[in-house]
């Protein structure tokens, strides 16, 4: 029952630092309150700008029907394509629709014809989305003629009805896709860095010698500093699921529990880790740093911001042992998708592992003597 | 034998080709106050702290408490109180969660840790701080309240390195008077020191020099030995032949 | 100047001794490249792709094997039943599922009627969006050709450009973005951490006391920072041009004097922190709180500004990294001449003089 007294200390002294409830509190509100709209990949207000070679009635419904779209802001109307291109050298204008001359009489005569889109792709998902809504009204806007004619003349045309159905987000609510995975962001920050900060900080103070002259075991030692951050990241957690509800309507499809559930695996985990680092450092400033570095990459690599699918090979090996992956996999299909335990099967199965690996090298590397 | 209760032979510490500890051997009783003195980076810390199972020997043999310190250092911490030269409570906690958490450690429960909370505290007239965080404390009442805490847990030993490091003469009297207490209970007093009138209160004194320990004996014989008229004096003499550069 | 000298050999001898944190700083712009530049990419490929089909005909046989010749998609799974669909989706291993309807090339022949239904897990709905764009293109595409009764349908062929990245690596968007992130770590966040320890250890006092002028202290100090960031920037342009392979389009002379003008405000910058923050770890949470997350998030890095809402993006242009990178994406990326930056440089600049001036009198304020 040594590990009572423990966990006490450690709770007291967390509780008496001036800064650590504050942060504890308040960081989880700030980032929930800021990431979803800064980390909002819903590209709106592409910056469009149309050369019209044509000037017939098709081009010009075509040019309202993009007008009306959300998705872009018709900026401007060059006569020449030279002149767009200085336009998006300038950074002025996203996209460039050049409608060819002829349009209108190609449509009619031959039913084929071309239009030319170009985006500026120095930012990569706005170009390359832009262009596929651009394509998407334009396949839409060559539907509406088919119908037309075809109310007209009543014919029948042998095409393929294609029907697309949005599952799980029909809206295709960006933030619903990224809120629970900014979730595991926050828990990785808190419940990585303080632990990361803690052994450390014992160290430059000189009070780890007094614990390590008594026979406290290191498994005991290590278990008390890991339980105070099992409960501050339970405590996030419920802030950013309240967040999550009150300020973006998200509330998960599956179970809560469920969540719970993998979270209690995920800190136990992330902490460990953060206590590796604390027990390989020797001062703060280093361990800030290295854990700045490590967090850095898992965060990158965990297909938080970009799908895991579409690394190489390579980098998809590395992220194979990516904890933060298999975490944010389950928050988006917890949330998402309703999954429950028995669909994340290999999810639970690699978080223990990482989670016991993990905790086993922080009591080994905590070292009592030197 | 039975009263021996530290023992070394030939131990021996070296950090890459510079060797702190240099095959020192004594014999500490039960009981005694034992003074190991010597001069800032003679090795005396880094002796002790193998004692304490804090660091591994290179070589050679030492028991604390009839365990070895190689093989069985978790069983010596069991036996041993110790107040490193840094102050090294903590200073958010309270003084009664300081006791707390230290006696916890060491096995005590609840309700004997409240009871010898109390005695302890009024010994020390610290009762009214009890709710004192420890940050708040003047030095010299910390470094009572550390060495209270060390042998609250009623160790066979408490090692003390430089206990009374930076503190005025008649608090370094008061914190003397709370070591022949220990010593009076059968607590044998390892204590580490510059001060050498402190080493006159001492029941026996080693002096290391250079890693090693050139004398060993009672204040009173090593005078005489040396033909000196204070301990200062014998240590003057010793550490004149020293080589290594204080750090 | 001796003494200026000796200082600053002081400040280096602090930085070689904890060599891991040296690695981490030096090591830290060429991983961020390669993680940048070779892992991150949102190109759709490899999408795992169920087909429902209850027919057995040609017709669907070829639009399946069309779909699965793309390079986008891999058809991993035929399912049976609808009830399956949703199983798989919750197991996360299917991420669209193409269901035919019955008797799919009688009626695609004879009514018209003739439906493809693509049901995508919109979770991650850019890529969704996109690859169900994809997906209906290429069945569009296909049919024209499995049409033989001389009634085709329209099509507008969309061709499409992608203007200075034409592979559309991340890279190219990356790459200022990291050179503005690095800068800003060495230059602040390891300054003000640096200048805080010496308050915190109480040596700055003695230093305080020695002949030298305060000013020349902080320089001193500012030197190594400054010779790292030089470092890391010769190594994220020379990563970039040979290992990326994206060139340097504008004047090299130019992003060169941007650069260091950046540096100086990041300089600034952590003199600035240093002046307000009393503990290593107030600094480190000031830095990483006040100056990465918002560098990270606000200054187009990662997210576009554009689509943030108008707060954020008011926010995002107190972020001098923010401009930074716009310059460096202008002169490097689209080899655009200096005068078209001169907004952004102009800012840049007077945000320079203002926080060198506030941050040089609260330092002076401290002194007296």
């Amino acid at each position: 029952m040594k590990i009572k007294y423990l966990i006490e200390k450690e709770f007291k002294q967390m509780i008496r630092d001036s800064f650590m409830p504050k942060l504890i509190l308040i960081f989880p509100c700030i980032m929930m309150i800021l990431m979803p709209w800064a980390a909002d990949l819903e590209i709106k207000n592409i910056n469009l700008c149309i050369v019209d070679n044509d000037h017939s009635d098709y081009s010009r419904k075509l040019i309202n029907k993009i007008n009306a779209s959300e998705y872009f802001r018709l900026k401007e109307i060059a006569p020449t394509y030279t002149e767009a291109m200085e336009s998006i050298e300038k950074g002025s204008i996203d996209v460039i629709l050049e409608i060819p001359p002829f349009f209108e009489r190609d449509l009619i005569k031959e039913k084929n014809t071309n239009v030319l889109i170009s985006a500026n792709t120095v930012n990569g998902t706005k170009g390359g989305l832009g262009s596929s809504y651009m394509m998407e009204i334009i396949n839409s806007f060559a539907g509406e003629i088919q119908q037309e004619w075809k109310s007209a003349d009543n014919k029948a045309v042998s095409a393929v009805n294609i029907s697309i159905q949005n599952r799980f987000n029909p809206h295709l609510n960006y933030k619903f896709f990224m809120v629970p995975a900014l979730m595991v962001m926050l828990l990785t920050l808190l419940c990585g860095f303080l632990p990361a900060l803690n052994i450390v900080s014992e160290k430059e103070i000189g009070t780890i010698e007094q614990i390590n002259v008594t026979p406290v075991n290191k498994f005991t030692f290590i278990l008390a500093k890991l339980i105070p951050y099992w409960i501050v990241g339970f405590i996030v957690l419920s802030i950013c699921f309240l967040l999550a509800k009150i300020l973006y309507g998200i509330s998960p499809v599956g179970n809560l529990s469920t969540l719970y559930f993998f979270a209690l695996i995920f800190i136990i985990l992330i902490s460990g880790f953060g206590l590796i680092i604390s027990n390989y450092s020797n001062t703060m400033q280093q361990a800030m740093f290295v854990m700045f570095f490590f967090i850095i990459i898992l965060i990158l690599m965990s297909g938080l911001f970009t799908p895991v699918a579409s690394m190489p090979q390579w980098a998809q090996t590395i992220v194979f042992f990516n904890p933060l992956k298999y975490f944010i996999q389950v928050m988006r299909a917890v949330y998402l998708r309703g999954s429950g335990i028995s669909e994340l099967m290999p999810q639970l199965a690699a978080l223990l592992s990482f989670a016991i690996i993990l905790n086993i090298w922080a009591v080994v590397s905590y070292r009592k003597n030197s | 034998m039975d009263n021996i209760v530290i023992e070394t032979k030939n131990l021996t510490k070296t950090f890459g080709n510079f060797t702190a500890v240099d095959h020192i051997s004594f014999q500490v009783f039960k009981g005694e106050i034992f003074g190991f003195l010597g001069a800032n980076g003679a090795g005396k810390t880094t002796a002790m702290r193998m004692l304490c199972g804090l660091s591994k020997p290179t070589s050679g043999e030492g028991k604390v408490a009839g365990f070895d310190i190689y093989r069985q250092s978790e069983e010596v911490k069991k036996n041993i109180g110790y107040m490193s030269q840094k102050f090294s409570l903590y200073e958010d906690l309270k003084v009664w969660e300081n006791i707390r958490l230290f006696a916890g450690i060491y096995g005590m429960n609840d309700r004997q840790i409240s009871e010898k909370t109390d005695i302890m505290l009024k010994r020390l007239g610290f009762e009214s701080e009890r709710n004192t965080l420890v940050k708040e404390l003047p030095l010299g009442w910390k470094q009572k309240l550390a060495f209270s805490v060390s042998i609250f847990h009623e160790p066979k030993i408490v090692f003390l390195d430089e206990p009374t490091g930076g503190v005025d003469p008649a608090t370094r009297r008061q914190f003397w008077e709370l070591i022949y207490q220990a010593a009076d209970q059968g607590i044998t007093v390892f204590v580490t020191t510059h001060y050498m009138d402190e080493a006159e209160y001492c029941n026996r004194v080693s002096i290391m020099v250079d890693g090693r320990i050139d004398a060993l004996d009672s204040p009173k014989n090593l005078k005489q030995q040396y033909n000196a008229q204070s301990m200062e004096d014998v240590f003057q003499q010793l550490a004149r032949k020293a080589t290594r550069k204080a750090d | 100047m001796k003494q200026f000298v000796a200082f600053v050999h002081k400040e280096f001898y602090h930085i070689f001794r904890d060599i891991r944190t040296m690695m981490i700083l030096l090591g830290m712009p060429i991983i961020q490249i390669i993680i940048f530049g070779f892992a991150l990419s949102t190109d759709i490929k490899d999408i795992r792709v169920g087909i429902l089909n209850p027919n057995e005909d040609m017709t669907s046989r070829k639009i399946i094997e069309q779909i699965d010749a793309s390079e986008y998609f891999i058809v991993t799974r035929y399912l049976q039943t609808e009830k399956e669909i949703d199983k798989v989706f919750k197991e996360g291993k299917i991420d669209m599922v193409v269901v035919f309807s019955e008797q799919f090339s009688n009626n695609l022949l004879h009514t018209g009627e003739a439906g493809i239904q693509i049901i995508a897990d919109a979770t991650d709905p850019n890529t969704a969006k996109t690859f169900t764009q994809y997906a209906a293109n290429i069945i569009a595409a296909g049919q024209q050709g499995m049409v033989s009764n001389g009634n085709i349908p329209i099509h507008i062929n969309s061709d499409i450009k992608l203007l200075y990245n034409p592979q559309m690596k991340s890279a190219y968007n990356f790459v200022p973005g990291v050179m503005g992130l690095i800068l800003m770590l060495i230059c602040a966040m390891m300054t003000s951490i640096s200048i805080v320890r010496e308050k915190e250890m109480g040596t700055m006092e003695v230093l305080l006391a020695s002949p030298m002028k305060p000013i020349f202290i902080i320089l001193a100090k500012a030197v190594p920072y400054f010779t790292l960031s030089c470092i890391n920037l010769f190594t994220i342009l020379l990563l970039s041009v040979y290992v990326l392979h994206v060139p340097i389009a504008g004047s090299l002379l130019g992003l060169i004097v941007i650069s260091l003008l950046f540096i100086f405000v990041s300089l600034s910058l952590g003199l600035l922190i240093s002046t307000l923050t009393k503990t290593q770890v107030a600094a480190m949470l000031a830095s990483g709180m006040i100056l990465m997350m918002p560098t990270m998030l606000l200054s187009g890095m990662i997210f576009p500004v554009e689509s943030m809402p108008a707060i954020l993006q008011w926010i995002s242009h107190i972020i001098p990294a923010k401009w930074y990178i716009m310059i460096v994406k202008k002169l490097m990326i689209e080899g655009v001449s200096i005068s078209f930056a001169w907004k952004e440089i102009s800012i840049l600049i007077i945000m320079a003089i203002i926080l060198i001036s506030i941050s040089l009198k609260k330092f002076k304020n401290r002194l007296e």
